[in-house]
């Protein structure tokens, strides 16, 4: 008994080091994007979730391999921790024919249907109801398969958020719906945009059941993402899951964030950085640590190289895919 | 060679669909124990079960994305939108998820949906059920478009729209629902992309849609009444649009005249008139005519609602403006 306890611990462990792994690839690459975009080497406008990582490796790593997401404007880590290479990624925001959506989609679109990432959308709230209706095509096939939004707490405020809760509940889908509760959409903070402060109310109203998590805690939030995946899977009906988290750059690179004090970003890093918390939880010993931080940074910074070394695609290009 | 009306060619498209294919199923607002509010969708619900035809609440930017949702995971919904002026609350799903996916993936996403819905004016409903807004979509890369006027053709390209694999956006015309006309024994599938020459004729080519083709049609009859010889030319599938046809009918007859119903300003019918000057230009021997709704919104009261859309008597005028017999 003591020694399955052991072994258990040892599995609980290795787990743990594995999300601090995908965590940290996720802050090393978006970290590198944040540089090689303010170097001038990437088009358009970018959106990073430094800070939200455990969100993304939570839940992403309770997934079964056949469970599909939609992510958002913000989807870098989504899609890495869904199985996504680097590489595809980094790609992708070079504009490159070896990008995850062959440079027609960018840091906005990425898809990768074969991995299940359904695409992140540039709309705030438009993948809700494609969710809904992915796990209606999985209720209707009587495959054991959920499908998962991401959005965030502005994403509460639009009319596909409520219509596609409503249908999710009346027809008891296999939808689970991650709200990354970051407290600002965009600029404007909860206090501006939500006349409540639970946003599980919302689900509640649907009559959908909901659970609350700590965001900055990955191994509570995989915890938790279990048991909403089990919930849907079984057939119970869908589920609203708020992770509460913190955004600590800006809503976008640049972003001058003249609407919240520096102080309290300072803070937030201090105190609620979810790879830091993972790292003193795993009281990991400086030499482990850097050889992880290595392996990201070298992983980061070798998707830059395979991505600038890519293919543009031709001008007219443009001219395919706009039909099947 | 059954008659079938054009209400029973929806449904018999649908049916047969489901019927061979447990991928195609319906949804929209009122479509199962009401049978949809045009009847489009009667029995169904006893033939198919509530899993196959799924009353939906009123939530059209769910009715769509839910639909495009499903279609990304291989399925094939028909979504109805129960008048196509309810098509603008789903805009956004149409118009920047539907027909973006398949582009922003770069090529890895398919989205076969087919939207239905319905529209036309000419019983007094106002300014909210009645709009034809066909204009709209075929502005959006991505999307197609289908608008048959006749049993076979809704019947035939319906069919053809559930299996492509892109979203389409299919307009019946209300006022053609009791419409009666002969189908072929078996659905036969009508490519999307090739117009339908109702009528041939010499003088001037009347490029019409929906119940235009058939003002256009009694337009031409009257015409010939006066030795005016008028060709009748249906596109049936707005985008993408048979322009091979489209321009052999106006290099035949040198003049043309473009009708529907919705409104002519910036309508469906500018496109056409600059392809035409575009690509036959050399050909023409009259400016092209437009026949289509007065810019207002629909009104209530039928004298004024009569005096806003275009009827036959519009269409003639035309034909005969571009021959200068005024």
């Amino acid at each position: 008994m003591a020694r399955l306890e052991e072994r258990e611990q040892v599995a609980g462990t290795e787990r743990l080091k594995d999300f601090l792994r995908e965590m940290l690839l996720i802050r090393r690459f978006e970290e590198k994007v944040e540089e090689r975009f303010r170097a001038g080497e990437l088009p358009g406008f970018l959106h990073v979730a430094i800070g939200q990582e455990a969100v993304a490796v939570g839940v992403c790593r309770a997934l079964d391999e056949s469970d599909v997401i939609a992510s958002t404007h913000r989807a870098h880590g989504h899609t890495l921790a869904k199985g996504t290479h680097p590489n595809e990624v980094m790609a992708e925001l070079y504009g490159k024919a070896e990008g995850c959506s062959h440079g027609y989609g960018g840091s906005m679109h990425l898809y990768d249907l074969e991995r299940g990432n359904l695409g992140a959308n540039a709309v705030v709230g438009g993948g809700l109801p494609a969710i809904v209706g992915a796990a209606l095509a999985f209720k209707m096939r009587r495959e054991p398969r959920v499908a998962v939004a991401f959005f965030g707490d502005g994403a509460t405020n639009i009319g596909t958020f409520h219509e596609s809760l409503n249908l999710a509940q009346l027809w008891k889908v296999p939808a689970v719906f991650v709200c990354e509760n970051n407290h600002y959409a965009e600029s404007t903070p909860a206090k501006q945009q939500l006349p409540i402060e639970d946003l599980t109310k919302r689900a509640e109203a649907y009559g959908m059941t909901a659970m609350k998590v700590d965001g900055q805690d990955v191994e509570a939030v995989y915890k938790t993402t279990q048991k909403a995946l089990k919930h849907a899977r079984d057939g119970e009906g869908p589920v609203f899951l708020l992770a509460e988290t913190y955004r600590l750059t800006g809503h976008y690179v640049g972003d001058p964030q003249v609407y919240r004090p520096r102080e309290e970003v300072r803070e937030v890093r201090q105190t609620q950085d979810p790879i830091t918390k993972l790292r003193e939880k795993l009281d990991l010993s400086e030499e482990e640590w850097n050889e992880l931080d290595a392996e990201a940074t070298k992983l980061a910074e070798d998707s830059v190289e395979f991505a600038k070394s890519g293919t543009d695609p031709k001008p007219e290009d443009a001219l395919k895919n706009v039909y099947a | 060679m059954p008659e079938i009306s054009y209400r029973e060619a929806v449904r018999d498209a649908m049916s047969e669909a489901m019927r061979r294919d447990e991928d195609v199923f319906i949804m929209g607002e009122d479509i199962a124990e009401m049978g949809g509010s045009m009847g489009v969708t009667q029995g169904m619900l006893d033939e198919f079960g509530p899993e196959r035809v799924r009353n939906t609440p009123i939530s059209e930017m769910a009715i769509v994305g839910s639909g495009i949702g499903a279609a990304i995971m291989g399925m094939r919904p028909i979504v109805e939108i129960m008048y196509q002026d309810f098509t603008t609350l789903a805009m956004e799903q149409l118009v920047s998820q539907a027909a973006k996916h398949r582009y922003m993936s770069g090529g890895q996403v398919k989205v076969p949906l087919t939207v239905r819905t319905q529209g036309g004016a000419g019983w007094s409903p106002g300014a909210q059920h009645a709009q034809q807004l066909e204009a709209w979509f075929v502005h959006v890369p991505g999307l197609k478009v289908v608008f048959p006027s006749t049993p076979e053709d809704v019947r035939g390209l319906l069919w053809s729209s559930i299996y492509d694999d892109n979203p389409v956006l299919f307009f019946e015309h209300r006022t053609l629902y009791g419409l009666k006309g002969d189908v072929p024994d078996k659905i036969e599938p009508i490519e999307i992309g090739k117009a339908r020459i109702h009528r041939e004729g010499e003088d001037v080519t009347v490029v019409a849609t929906g119940r235009l083709v058939y003002e256009a049609i009694a337009a031409a009859e009257e015409a010939e009444k006066d030795d005016i010889s008028v060709e009748v030319y249906d596109p049936r599938t707005l985008q993408p649009l048979d322009e091979e046809a489209l321009i052999a009918s106006v290099k035949k007859t040198n003049r043309c005249v473009v009708a529907h119903e919705a409104v002519t300003r910036m309508g469906w019918g500018a496109e056409v008139a600059a392809l035409v000057q575009e690509k036959a230009f050399d050909y023409l021997d009259a400016p092209i005519e437009r026949v289509g709704a007065r810019f207002a919104p629909l009104p209530f009261a039928p004298v004024m609602e009569e005096y806003v859309i275009p009827h036959s008597q519009d269409v003639l005028e035309a034909i005969k403006r571009t021959l200068g017999k005024e």
